[in-house]
């Protein structure tokens, strides 16, 4: 046998029939290129897939096409003092939506658990507001003692705290409660995303203004447009909320909340209150737009509505092999993906690779942190023949991410927040890869 | 009590103080040191962005509104997002693609074609007037005093035959608005119970 396996798994003429069909992917394993599509084509013509020396041969192909030499025969470029930009070959990118108040983060070509500043998934309720850091103020005011406000600087003077820490929209896979029909890991669940998030407990602001007796609730409130409030329970935010000022060692993105933001570990997205300007304690809930027209789940069943319903729980998805994309030949492949609760750290990943009869434990990379995406992996032979491959994440409360069809009878049709089901993913004998509906 | 007993007695009390006092210096909070930064928010400061309402109708500013001023802002600054006939507007030319209905849909909740607009789901009138005060319209939000917030709101909810047409909105009056799915709401219910597989 072969050292080799992948070598031995594909074929000469399994490349060219993978070249030749007719399907959007062809140009290989991910569509929207980690390596450019018609280098990835030439790869694969030449034959660099059968050979032991496919990580080099492709690559000098590339640097060849690009300036005409091989990168080693002439001097590279001079560091730069300025801010740094990834290669020009990589074209991963966000995708936005219809009518632009958000865009996905692009799963399907992710790695490890953080997302790049850059990818980070979007969802704007008037737009990204232009704030000059030194003009932006957040006030604390209602129930306390001493209303207090304070710029960005001083913020940046408490002691600091850094967590990382999973964002999600309850609306993230709303569409794949109800069909198969989005294409990608992307457009299915690209409302999710993993930073490094530093700023300041609130506890320790909180704590600086004095909290009145009877203190119950605070709203918090953006300065965008749309001055997007939520009312959060103080014991929240007393107990591991912070207001960030950064996001992956540099400032927090315009779009993900520049100069400051509130971060609640493990709640859905918009509660996270972005472009944070204002926070006023008081001993009700405030009913905000956000807390009763949006984001309350209305069960179809009943006709009625779940309310404060914040927390994200247990959720699983296989960021590759997934939509979308086509294998190119039997043989070897590292199956991986995200697993993620907001109650508490992920115990376990389970992956199924013939449509849920049987299940195997994956591999969980280190660190399995608690409110964070976790990476999992999982090593199977492909045989060439159809298979539906699927995730399930159980969280350390003994939550197990339930099927389609178990959230289906409990919420009936259209649960548009807060969907978590099992997502499956088909493989075709041909090695193309598609959205399904398995149960 | 011995003089050696309670010189103990002082030893432990200095020991039990001293390190707390040495911690509050050291981070401020929770030993009772405050940290000097920031400034204290004045009457102004505060005044010039709590426009927030609530259920009970606190925040609620003075002012009032009628439906027939309501309807005439409606038509010159809402109804190119939401429909001449509040029904929602769909195109993608649009901020957001467009605005959502804001009447109809009542007794649509318990089907697959749910509709959730402010006459059927809303459960409290506050939220509205709350809304357009900070959030409408979409290209100048802010920008309504509290007589148009309150015509609106009297305009809005009178389409939706949740009030008479002949009210008069106020703080007063809107506090008092009681919306048709008040009771469509209960507290997060989850975590479901899911069966473990070991």
């Amino acid at each position: 046998m072969n050292d080799n396996p992948i070598g031995e798994a594909v074929t000469e003429a399994e490349v060219e029939k993978a070249l030749e069909s007719d399907c959007d992917c062809k140009e290989g394993m991910f569509p929207q290129g980690r390596i450019g599509t018609a280098s990835r084509r030439a790869f694969l013509r030449s034959g660099g897939l059968l050979t032991a020396a496919a990580a080099i041969v492709p690559v000098t192909a590339l640097a060849q096409d690009a300036s005409g030499e091989a990168p080693w025969s002439v001097p590279g470029r001079i560091a730069k003092s300025d801010y740094g930009s990834r290669a020009p070959f990589e074209k991963v990118a966000r995708l936005a939506s219809f009518g632009g108040t958000s865009s996905l983060t692009p799963l399907q070509a992710s790695t490890g658990i953080i997302t790049p500043s850059g990818l980070h998934f979007e969802r704007h309720h008037n737009g990204v507001p232009a704030i000059d850091p030194a003009q932006h103020r957040l006030i604390i005011h209602g129930m306390v003692d001493k209303p207090m406000k304070y710029s960005v600087e001083d913020l940046k003077r408490f002691p600091s705290t850094s967590r990382i820490l999973f964002v999600e929209c309850s609306g993230n896979s709303n569409a794949a409660s109800r069909s198969a029909s989005q294409k990608t890991a992307q457009e299915a669940h690209g409302l999710t995303s993993t930073s490094e998030w530093t700023g300041v407990k609130l506890s320790t602001l909180l704590a600086q203004v004095g909290i009145k007796d009877g203190a119950a609730w605070v709203l918090a409130e953006g300065a965008d447009g749309a001055m997007l409030s939520r009312s959060v329970p103080i014991d929240k935010m007393l107990d591991d909320a912070m207001v960030a000022y950064a996001q992956n060692g540099e400032a927090i993105r315009p779009e993900n909340g520049y100069p400051m933001r509130l971060i609640l570990p493990g709640w859905e997205g918009n509660i996270n209150v972005k472009w944070l300007r204002r926070l006023k304690i008081g001993d009700k809930p405030f009913m905000t737009r956000e807390e009763t027209s949006k984001y309350t789940d209305l069960i179809t069943l009943t006709g009625k509505a779940r309310q404060f319903s914040w927390v994200m729980e247990a959720k699983s998805l296989i960021t590759f092999p997934s939509g979308d994309m086509r294998l190119p030949g039997k043989g070897f492949y590292e199956i991986t993906g995200l697993a993620w609760s907001g109650r508490a750290p992920i115990e376990r990943v389970e992956v199924t690779t013939d449509g849920g009869k049987t299940w195997a434990l994956a591999s969980l990379q280190e660190p399995v942190l608690p409110k964070a995406h976790v990476r999992f992996r999982f090593p199977w032979h492909w045989d060439g023949s159809e298979a539906i491959i699927e995730s399930r994440a159980t969280d350390q409360t003994g939550y197990v991410q339930p099927t389609k069809s178990f959230l289906t009878a409990k919420e009936g049709v259209g649960p548009t927040y807060h969907y978590n089901g099992i997502q499956s993913w088909k493989v075709m004998a041909d090695g193309s890869v598609s959205n399904v509906l398995n149960g | 009590m011995s003089s050696m007993l309670k010189r103990a007695l002082l030893g432990a009390a200095v020991l039990a103080v001293l390190p707390l006092t040495v911690w509050a210096q050291q981070s401020g909070y929770p030993g009772g040191a405050a940290y000097p930064f920031g400034t204290p928010a004045s009457k102004a400061d505060i005044d010039a962005w709590d426009k927030d309402v609530r259920p009970d109708g606190m925040g609620l500013p003075a002012g009032s509104g009628t439906y027939k001023a309501g309807a005439q802002l409606y038509a010159e600054q809402c109804a190119s997002c939401h429909g001449a006939k509040l029904e929602g507007v769909r195109d993608p030319n649009l901020p957001q693609g467009g605005g959502p209905a804001l009447i109809g849909g009542r007794g649509t909740l318990n089907t697959p074609k749910f509709k959730q607009t402010v006459e059927s789901y809303w459960p409290y009138a506050s939220t509205l007037f709350d809304y357009i005060t900070r959030a409408m319209p979409y290209t100048a939000p802010g920008s309504l005093k509290p007589d148009e917030v309150y015509a609106l709101t009297e305009f809005i909810l009178a389409e939706g035959n949740i009030v008479p047409k002949t009210a008069v909105m106020d703080a007063k009056s809107l506090a008092k608005v009681q919306m048709p799915n008040k009771d469509g709401f209960y507290p997060d219910n989850r975590p479901y119970p899911v069966k473990r597989y070991d």
